[in-house]
């Protein structure tokens, strides 16, 4: 007969049964805590829902009479979403050349890190309402907005592709006695373009997307169209503007998409 | 001549990996370089083009002290030092033609580089080059689309586009299938032979060794503990070469310190 013994379970992802039932009552104790604590007025609550019935009320049917105000302002949204993402992206090359562990001297590593930590720790909208202060009102200040938020992806990322290259490659040409930048442009460019073209797209396409929202506080673009409809109340213009947005943005995944994996 | 004396690599504060290593390369001979893995093989090939820094002792190529420079001498003294590595080291998405030319990436200017302007001599030096190991038919053909020897050919090509003094393989056969490892190893006893070329060679396989190269270097942590003609590596040579542990050669170093 054999003694081996016929149960096994999993070991428990936290071994200590202290520490980890501690931690179950924990996490439930400051739920119930956090839930009876917010300030979450039911009345309000229910006076609102009165209101937006009376907003989604009044955006049906949605009106596309002021086609042409809508059309302007997708194509400046779009023209903020390309000139940022070509800045952007023309940026991020070096800053993420910079931020790449195996590649720079530890000092320049650092600030390229700073850099795309400083780029990445605003939301677009909070960079977008200092720019608007700063440069006034308008699709610069848009521009602006997204090519900081295109480094703080974009550099990102390609840093992280970077560290993952397959180092042989700069070895040989070192071992050929190739300058610095020579051994760049051959033994690293290569490897990093398909990501570098995927990453490009979807920024133009995450851009477009941004630059919706970032219209709302005065940076120009589509955004800006809507605020002002919702301004006047003329929500049934609003409801198209909306429906507008979420078609293009679709249609701009769908064609990103494709391309993306046609290079990669 | 490659003239390497008291040669010592340490990483960090451990064991040297090479311990006061002298061995001379004169003339245009194949040498093979066996030891167990561990044993420094790869180690000394890479202090000679300094891909790592040596800890002390001289290594001299036909009069020039390569432990001492820095930058730009550093790069003019690795143009005449080829190497071929077991991975092969192609750029995949480069063609063929590209990957060759890297080789000459330190005569050539970046702008040129990046631009593709090669020298007219430089392109047709490749295409010869090429023409010889029976590849030219792929010069624009991407490096990832050959196989194991082609690509082990184009690395070969590279190396010799920087014209070199010498030639260093880093077990340049080990990813190769057996037939063709032993075409790249007579291709490169050939080569050595047209263009004068001193090649020295890292190998795990004795019998292909024995066969391809003119000396037989064995080395086992550290040292060198054979140099001789290839028909003196016998068994007891081999046993010598591929036993013990570093735990036992270490504490030999023990005993003889005491």
């Amino acid at each position: 007969m054999s003694e081996h013994p016929d149960t096994w379970r999993k070991p428990p992802f936290i071994a200590n049964p202290v520490l980890r039932w501690g931690l179950y009552i924990f996490a439930l104790g400051y739920f119930l805590w956090v839930g009876g604590t917010l300030p979450i007025d039911w009345g309000r609550v229910a006076d609102g829902v009165g209101r937006a019935g009376r907003i989604f009320g009044g955006a049906f049917p949605p009106s596309f009479e002021r086609s042409e105000l809508l059309i302007d302002g997708f194509l400046e949204s779009l023209k903020i979403a390309i000139l940022a993402t070509t800045g952007g992206v023309a940026l991020s090359i070096p800053i993420a050349f910079m931020a790449a562990r195996n590649v720079a001297v530890l000092p320049v590593y650092y600030l390229g890190r700073a850099i795309i930590i400083v780029a990445r720790s605003f939301h677009p909208v909070i960079v977008a309402i200092i720019f608007v202060k700063a440069v006034g009102f308008g699709p610069f200040a848009g521009v602006l907005t997204l090519i900081v938020y295109s480094i703080g992806f974009v550099a990102k990322m390609l840093a992280e592709r970077i560290e993952e290259i397959d180092f042989g490659q700069v070895e040989a040409m070192r071992a050929a006695g190739a300058p610095y930048f020579s051994t760049l442009f051959y033994a690293i460019f290569p490897q990093i373009m398909p990501r570098q073209i995927g990453l490009s797209i979807y920024q133009l396409d995450s851009n477009l997307r941004a630059s919706a929202v970032v219209g709302i506080v005065g940076a120009g673009g589509i955004g800006a169209t809507l605020a002002n409809a919702f301004g006047r109340y003329d929500y049934d213009f609003a409801l198209a503007i909306t429906i507008v947005i979420v078609g293009v943005i679709l249609v701009s995944e769908g064609i990103s998409g494709q391309i993306r994996k046609r290079v990669g | 001549m490659l003239k390497i004396t008291d040669l010592v690599k340490r990483y960090g504060g451990g064991e040297p990996v090479l311990k006061n290593l002298s061995l001379t390369i004169e003339g245009e001979s194949v040498v093979a370089i066996v030891g167990s893995s561990g044993a420094g093989k790869s180690t000394l090939l890479r202090c000679i083009n300094r891909l790592v820094e040596p800890t002390s002792g001289s290594i001299e190529l036909n009069g020039t002290e390569l432990t001492a420079l820095h930058g730009r001498k550093l790069r003019e003294a690795r143009r005449n030092i080829g190497m071929v590595f077991q991975g092969f080291n192609l750029v995949d998405r480069l063609t063929v033609m590209e990957n060759v030319q890297s080789g000459r990436l330190g005569y050539i200017s970046t702008w040129a580089a990046v631009m593709r302007r090669y020298p007219k001599q430089d392109i047709r030096r490749a295409y010869e080059l090429m023409e010889r190991v029976g590849i030219a038919h792929y010069a624009n053909t991407r490096a990832d689309q050959l196989s194991g020897g082609e690509r082990q050919r184009v690395g070969v090509v590279r190396a010799l586009m920087q014209d070199p003094e010498i030639l260093l393989a880093d077990e340049p056969t080990a990813s190769l299938d057996p037939k063709t490892s032993e075409q790249i190893m007579g291709l490169l006893q050939d080569l050595a032979g047209e263009l004068k070329l001193p090649v020295l060679i890292n190998i795990h396989n004795t019998s292909e060794a024995k066969i391809y190269t003119d000396r037989i270097v064995g080395m086992r942590y550290g040292r060198i503990i054979f140099d001789d003609l290839p028909d003196k590596l016998d068994q007891e040579a081999m046993d010598r070469i591929y036993s013990g542990s570093p735990h036992a050669d270490r504490s030999e170093d023990l005993r003889e310190a005491s």
